[in-house]
């Protein structure tokens, strides 16, 4: 969510504004800069000093197609067009599948830590410390190979067990990360030198930080993306349906500002967006939550090498009857309404990215003024880096990850029979058997078997 | 392992440290070691580059009033080395006790230790920025150091004590969200910071915010690596904390008699001698002292939470690593001691690794906490122990320690805690509770384990 974005032109044009509105992508949060309180943003840039920006990132063939109109217009259309595009390209990836998804999320992993390192670097402008860069670098591949080792051995228990020199790997797998980051703060402790401490010590830190930010909270994306693709799909969307639908009710009943860090958002814009965005939820969960590609978890095939999202849709995603409170009764002439409980899931999920999740556009944008940026970087024209598109998903990644964890699933059975295999034998017996008394209470096993024992 | 400490009366005179170092018992090796090397450099260093520390609770006297009555005749030089030497001493038979009281007392102390830690380096933050009027910023710092404990100990606390968490039902409930309800609480930390910022110290809040959770990160999880590895059996709580103590003397002492080539640039009063001489007596040491411990179930034992006695108690069968084996010398050694054979507890094989760790790689820390104070132009963490620094001074060896123990024993000693596996299998779905069932049947009828009658 960038803020203090080109906003060089005087954007008081109503005309502009109409033509804001046919931005349909996550542009939302430079739409809420338009309406109410315009220009106390600009006079807090006229103190900004200089940022080397590079000056014009946008492809030449998009320049020449817009070369006849003003530059505020064509400023415009290349936002509008690379919102079209981002969109796009994500249905595009989705049908590809989750392969590919995980390779998008390690690549956007990668790009917003190198924006964050080297807004680092400028600030302390330490370009020329030795073996920084690569020690950066090479912490971001050590707390990876950590993580990506995790999850791979969760869910790809087969595969590893089969494969000799993977198992060694997943077997010893804390000890060889831990060493590895040990080699790393060796290396680090080793390069300090003498007039430089403070600096070496500042990025040191800047790293630590930006891998617990930006590692940590790709891997639960990648998590949840297990879980099922709709825990991917419909959190992000509604984030961006948030910012889109903040913009827009902002844009046409905005009145009250909302907080001295962002001028340009108000309360109404606030709250038309939550209960926007609450409805939007409830409607692609419905839409979603009718297709096994979307509902099922990503399962690795052993025999085909392969991803498959095929299953038996577990409860959340059946249709069932619920009673309407007789308010709503009487309101509506229904008696009962068919929804998946996953639909009542959604509304917590959009609660959350509507309410909590702008404190993570807050958080970029304090940020982005303390260091005096006007965006994390220029790698999408006319919208700024990667973090500036992500800040908000941040947030709502891990508490996605923390509400499954919570309400929806259990453990994961294969980690459950990977840990019951590296018990000791006894150990083993005395679960066995603790695990037939109840299964028999319940009932499960056949009392055949019972009566054998 | 303090570098800058006290050394402004014009502390290079040689003889004077060499006679009080012999006293000095505790982890004072690097001060010691530095002596025989280049002393002088040391201090005019810490001198020049030293300019007046604002506020500087490490300057001030914080003796008691009866140690400087007891040493007031003495000149200062040898009254500060006094006081180091009695503390030292108390630090110690401080430790003996503690040990004895049992696993409760250990936990506290741990926890009182990582609170003053995390006060320690928050404080030096809040000094390097000036930023004491920053508003709420204390506030949030404490709370953000309840919320990563609350999150941590959680978690402990279901894996441990399951059966006590099962019986109460506020407990239960507690145990059940208990990542939602952490993840909340640090989400109302993230939003207050988020309202406290100011408009004109923004830069400043962002850094303490970083420094706090950088120092969380650092000190709080490795808390909680040193209260698992208590569970563990609390010799593993003892030996690795007594081998880094260890290898800070006996790296002094080689270093105080034969000291000769510097280690480092950072730690000009580090020399090679020194270190190699402490790495080999280390693991001499630590080898006796695993014989010594290992035989006690006390130590050995994991910590174990009795429902009845809602005590915990450390009574077990000592696993293997505990009982004594055999085992045949290599042919070269056979030669030399005319022993075919030596009896050993596994452990003390064990004892070896750690040992090395804290010998070649413990000093890292120390280096890197010596960097970090002359990064910042600060002498000590704090002033809480008179003659040896804060808290942090004294253990900041033991933090890579502890991380590496926690990763040893997961990675080569225990598997699984079969408490935590049971309980996590009473969660699932009963079809995969089922299909796990037929599998571990198998697995077990395989291994001989269960009588083929029973299938």
């Amino acid at each position: 969510m960038a803020e203090l974005r080109h906003r060089g032109a005087r954007d008081t044009d109503p005309a502009l504004q109409q033509q804001a509105s046919e931005d349909k992508g996550s542009d939302s949060e430079l739409k809420v800069e338009k309406d109410g309180v315009s220009d106390s943003e600009s006079k807090v840039d006229s103190g900004v000093p200089e940022v080397p920006v590079p000056p014009d990132d946008t492809p030449e063939v998009l320049n020449k197609a817009l070369s006849g109109l003003s530059s505020r217009w064509k400023n415009w259309w290349v936002r509008g067009i690379l919102t079209l595009a981002m969109i796009s390209f994500f249905f595009f990836i989705i049908y590809l599948g989750p392969m590919v998804l995980m390779m998008i999320v390690l690549c956007v992993q990668i790009k917003c830590f190198h924006e964050i390192i080297t807004i680092g670097y400028s600030v302390y402008h330490s370009y020329h410390l030795p073996w920084f860069r690569t020690l950066s670098w090479y912490f971001l591949l050590c707390v990876n190979y950590f993580f990506y080792g995790e999850t791979v051995t969760d869910y790809f228990f087969t595969l590893v067990q089969r494969e000799e020199p993977l198992r060694i790997l997943s077997k010893y797998h804390r000890f060889i990360s831990f060493a590895l980051y040990l080699t790393g703060f060796c290396m680090f402790v080793l390069s300090l030198v003498k007039k430089h401490y403070r600096l070496q010590f500042y990025m040191f830190g800047w790293t630590h930080v930006t891998l617990l930010i930006v590692v940590t909270q790709s891997h639960l994306i990648i998590h949840n993306l297990f879980e099922g693709m709709i825990w991917f799909i419909v959190p992000i969307s509604c984030v961006i349906c948030n910012d889109i639908m903040a913009y827009m009710f902002g844009f046409f009943f905005g009145r009250t500002p909302l907080i001295k860090l962002s001028p340009k958002k108000t309360w109404e814009g606030f709250i038309g967006g939550f209960f926007a965005t609450i409805v939007f939820g409830i409607m692609l969960s419905y839409v979603m939550a009718g297709c096994r590609y979307f509902v099922c978890p990503v399962e690795f095939n052993n025999d085909s090498n392969s991803f498959q999202v095929d299953c038996e849709p577990s409860d959340l995603f059946q249709l069932q009857d619920y009673a309407l409170p007789s308010v709503l009764e009487s309101a509506t002439g229904w008696t009962t309404v068919r929804l998946y409980p996953f639909q009542i899931h959604s509304i917590a999920l959009s609660t959350f990215a509507s309410i909590v999740g702008p404190f993570g556009g807050f958080f970029a944008s304090g940020f982005k003024r303390a260091f005096k940026i006007k965006d994390f970087a220029n790698t999408i024209p006319g919208h700024g880096g990667i973090m500036d598109r992500f800040d908000c998903q941040y947030l709502m990644a891990t508490f996605v990850n923390v509400y499954i964890a919570s309400f929806i699933r259990g453990p994961n059975p294969s980690k459950v029979i990977q840990q019951l295999l590296a018990l000791r034998v006894d150990q083993q017996l005395h679960i066995f058997n603790s695990l037939k008394a109840h299964l028999t209470e319940k009932g499960l096993l056949p009392a055949l078997e019972e009566a054998a024992a | 392992m303090t570098e800058l400490r006290k050394r402004g009366e014009g502390g290079g005179g040689g003889d004077i440290d060499s006679t009080d170092n012999i006293s000095d018992k505790e982890a004072d090796a690097d001060d010691r070691l530095g002596l025989q090397g280049d002393a002088e450099g040391e201090c005019d260093d810490s001198k020049a580059a030293t300019p007046d520390v604002p506020l500087s609770t490490a300057d001030a006297d914080h003796t008691p009033q009866c140690l400087n009555k007891a040493l007031e005749g003495l000149p200062p030089r040898w009254k500060n080395y006094w006081i180091r030497w009695v503390l030292s001493i108390a630090m110690i038979s401080g430790f003996v006790p503690i040990i004895y009281m049992g696993p409760v007392t250990l936990i506290l102390v741990v926890m009182i230790v990582q609170i003053k830690c995390f006060q320690e380096i928050i404080t030096i933050g809040y000094r390097v920025y000036h930023s004491y009027d920053l508003p709420w910023f204390r506030t949030l710092s404490w709370y953000f150091l309840i919320c990563v404990n609350y999150f941590f100990y959680g978690e402990t606390l279901a894996d441990y004590f399951g059966a006590l968490v099962q019986r109460e039902e506020p407990l239960q409930f507690l145990a059940r969200y208990h990542r939602f309800i952490s993840f909340a609480l640090y989400l109302a930390g993230f939003c207050m910071f988020v309202l406290s910022l100011v408009k004109k110290h923004y830069r400043l809040q962002f850094y303490m915010f970083a420094w706090t959770h950088v120092t969380l990160l650092i000190v709080v999880t490795q808390s909680h690596l040193v209260i698992q590895n208590l569970f563990e059996g609390m010799i593993w709580f003892i030996v690795p904390i007594s081998i880094v103590i260890c290898n800070d003397i006996m790296a002094y002492l080689f270093g105080f008699f034969f000291g000769r080539t510097p280690l480092i640039k950072l730690s000009p009063k580090k020399t090679w001698e020194g270190f190699i001489g402490g790495f080999f007596s280390t693991v001499v040491l630590s080898f006796l002292m695993a014989y010594l411990l290992s035989q006690f179930q006390y130590f050995v034992c994991p910590v174990g939470f009795n429902s009845e006695t809602n005590g915990f108690t450390v009574e077990c069968e000592p696993s293997d690593i505990f009982v004594m084996q055999e085992y045949t010398l290599p042919t070269a050694v056979q030669n030399t001691l005319r022993w075919e054979t030596v009896n050993l507890y596994p452990f003390q094989i064990h004892s070896i690794f750690l040992s090395s760790f804290a010998s070649l790689i413990g000093p890292f820390g120390g280096f890197f906490a010596s960097g970090f104070k002359r990064a910042f132009k600060i002498k000590d963490f704090a002033s809480t122990i008179p003659g040896h620094g804060g808290i942090m001074d004294r253990f900041d060896c033991q933090y890579l320690m502890a991380t590496f123990t926690h990763v040893y024993i997961a990675s080569f000693i225990r598997g699984p805690n079969p408490s935590k596996v049971l309980q996590q299998l009473l969660l699932l779905q009963p079809e995969q509770q089922l299909s796990i069932f037929h599998t571990l049947h198998f697995h077990l009828r395989e291994k001989g384990m269960l009588p083929s009658s029973a299938e």
